[in-house]
């Protein structure tokens, strides 16, 4: 019994593509185009330079070559990223349920709290870091006098120094989307598990925990997609054997070594996309995308 | 029958949250195997009642046994009571044989999917086993709401309001279909409702509650006919309360003199009946006749008033007749077409046999439990 669609409803479809076409614009100009550019630069002659300029040949070879070069900080962004996900997943998990089921009238509070970091900048606050995680600073001071660090130990300098940067930095965009999503679960819900014989550990499992996966699996590519390419921390709190990709990346574009770091880009940018839908699909929330 | 067998027993069952009293003293036994109600205003303490059987809230005095067994603190998800929340409180993540499959996974019972099949074909869902609750109509998942519970095998059933989210046509319609499984499946169902008309169609008893106690507690018909206090001759139906002073026995009767007029009442229906009393009398029990007219020995009859609202509502025609007081009086009658009809203006007599009416103490607040405009 397919009526014929009424006039408006064709009119209002091409009133919904007459909304998409400012953002498309934007993004036709801003993401595709420069995507473009960064893939055929990828392909360029190696031989070239910013003063001679690039030949376009093709070059297929570059990324056999950055892949081989540049193998041992590829592996560590995407451990790095993905040892800050899984604590940011463990402290900020446990504090967007507390938030959205026992803040009460804290709620607000607490959700401003979490938000406050980025109203200093990511360079500034990643800078106190490197001051708290000084050699001469308290915290390592303290651990050395409780025996949990040796006499030389330090905790700037250090992949776990990374790792922390990371993890204090993308907390925030763990916790929003978790809160979000368990905010939106009726607590009624848990009532009637616990009414249908399921303990609050069982609640949680069968329960709470299916119907949060949306925020998870948000707050999960908001927190490994940016960790993966991100280069401060590991400048800042880092060194020169904890260099992850971004850094990379940043070096060989600073170098003038375009065509290279192109082609690492686009890897990286690959590996990701790879990376998401595998996820994404595991997760069972093919609805997000 | 207090206490025998799988009974459910409140006894002085107390709920305080911070300085509110929701349930104060509450003693209550339903029997096994009944369909109970638990009828009363929004905020009356019924669904915290319902809470705490359930295990939700804990009481804070008092206690509950079921089956002999206290269970008030109990967690819930150890107590073999099941409950069919308002507005369902379905998983949205399963599907419907998932969702109702879920209590019988936790206990580790044996053919879930038999079971879950049978449960469903019960509530006439069969076909939807593989929907998700968002995809079902209101009516539908009220009924995977209730197969959810049902499907435990719980000595009782808790039903929190259970038909609210329905429209009225499918409320009827639900109401029919409760009581059918109840009587098939024999499970003790509990149901919390603010609407008396569901209470009186399916439950074989009803208790009454108002701010935190139980005002009273009987059949149906009971406690339509019988009203021991102000709040139930308002919530249930309608009453007419009239002021009144108890003159003496008359045989059988109470002789009750109201504004000057002396009318009776049985003795058995004249609660606390002495000095100062409510005469009550159901609006569809009284009869109207032109002022003045001849009437049968031995009704109770006030004289002299007149119509001043007439509402024509199909099945009956509902009067507001001013009485030579002041008060103005209800009187439904119903078209069969013997009556005569009156108009706003003409001078009317009441009359009615005095075995309608009943005397409540003149101590209660006379508009209690009067709907006010708004029916949650």
């Amino acid at each position: 019994m397919s009526e014929p669609t009424a006039p408006e409803d064709r009119s209002s479809g091409r009133i919904g593509y007459l909304l998409l076409l400012p953002a498309a614009l934007w993004l036709g100009v801003f993401f595709v185009v420069p995507l473009i550019s960064l893939i055929s630069t990828s392909l360029y002659d190696p031989a070239g330079s910013l003063e001679l300029g690039y030949q376009m040949t093709g070059e297929v070879a570059n990324y056999v070559s950055v892949l081989s070069d540049y193998r041992d900080q590829f592996l560590r962004s995407l451990a790095y990223a993905g040892f800050a996900t899984v604590a940011c997943i463990l402290l900020g998990y446990p504090l967007a349920y507390a938030i959205a089921f026992k803040a009460g009238r804290w709620r607000n509070l607490m959700l401003v709290a979490v938000i406050a970091p980025f109203f200093t900048s990511f360079l500034i606050r990643t800078l106190s870091w490197q001051l708290l995680l000084a050699d001469q600073g308290w915290l390592v001071e303290t651990l050395q006098f409780l025996h949990l660090l040796g006499e030389d130990g330090r905790l700037l300098a250090t992949p776990l120094a990374v790792v922390t940067g990371l993890t204090y930095n993308f907390l925030p965009f763990m916790v929003l989307p978790l809160y979000a999503s368990l905010e939106k679960i009726d607590p009624r819900l848990m009532e009637a598990g616990a009414d249908l014989y399921a303990s609050p550990f069982t609640t949680f499992r069968k329960v709470t925990l299916p119907l949060s996966m949306p925020g998870l699996v948000g707050g999960t590519l908001l927190t490994f997609i940016p960790a993966a390419g991100d280069y401060i921390n590991a400048e800042l709190l880092g060194n020169t054997s904890t260099q992850m990709i971004g850094n990379v990346i940043q070096n060989l574009f600073d170098g003038g070594s375009y065509p290279e770091a192109a082609a690492l880009s686009v890897t990286l940018m690959s590996v990701i996309v790879v990376l998401v839908l595998v996820y994404i699909r595991r997760a069972g929330t093919e609805e997000l995308l | 029958m207090p206490g025998s067998g799988a009974d459910l027993v409140l006894q002085g069952v107390t709920k305080r949250f911070g300085g509110f009293t929701a349930v104060d003293d509450l003693d209550l036994t339903v029997p096994s195997g009944s369909f109970f109600a638990l009828l009363g205003p929004s905020g009356c303490g019924k669904t915290t009642t319902l809470r705490m059987v359930a295990g939700l809230e804990t009481p804070t005095d008092g206690t509950i046994t079921l089956s002999g067994e206290d269970i008030s603190r109990l967690k819930p998800y150890r107590r073999p009571v099941n409950t069919v929340f308002q507005s369902y409180a379905l998983f949205p993540h399963m599907t419907v044989a998932e969702n109702v499959a879920f209590g019988l996974r936790r206990t580790g019972a044996d053919e879930v999917d038999r079971k879950v099949g049978e449960m469903l074909e019960l509530v006439e869902l069969g076909q939807y086993a593989k929907r998700r609750p968002a995809q079902l109509s209101g009516g539908q998942q009220q009924r995977v709401a209730l197969g959810r519970a049902l499907i435990n095998r719980p000595q009782v059933l808790l039903l929190d309001e259970p038909l609210g989210a329905l429209d009225l046509k499918l409320r009827r319609q639900m109401q029919i279909e409760l009581k059918r499984i109840q009587t098939e499946v024999g499970i003790t169902f509990v149901h919390v409702t603010h609407d008396q008309e569901e209470a009186m169609t399916m439950a074989d008893t009803v208790a009454v509650m108002n701010a935190g106690v139980i005002e009273q507690m009987g059949q149906p018909m009971e406690l339509y006919e019988h009203p021991r206090t102000t709040f139930v001759a308002n919530f249930l139906g309608q009453s007419n309360l009239a002021r009144g002073t108890v003159s003496g026995p008359q045989g059988d009767d109470v002789a009750v003199s109201v504004e000057g007029t002396t009318l009776r009442a049985p003795a058995a229906r004249s609660v606390g009946a002495d000095g100062d009393v409510w005469v009550g009398i159901r609006p569809e029990k009284v009869f109207l006749a032109k002022g003045g007219s001849e009437t049968d020995d031995g009704l109770n009859v006030l004289r002299g008033g007149v119509v001043t609202d007439v509402s024509y509502i199909g099945v009956s025609t509902q009067y507001l007749t001013r009485m030579t007081w002041g008060q103005e009086l209800m009187v439904f009658e119903q078209n069969t077409g013997a009556r005569d009809h009156f108009g706003v203006g003409d001078t009317v007599d009441l009359h009615w046999r005095p075995e309608h009416t009943f005397l409540l103490d003149a101590a209660q607040d006379a508009t209690a439990g009067v709907e006010r405009g708004d029916p949650e």
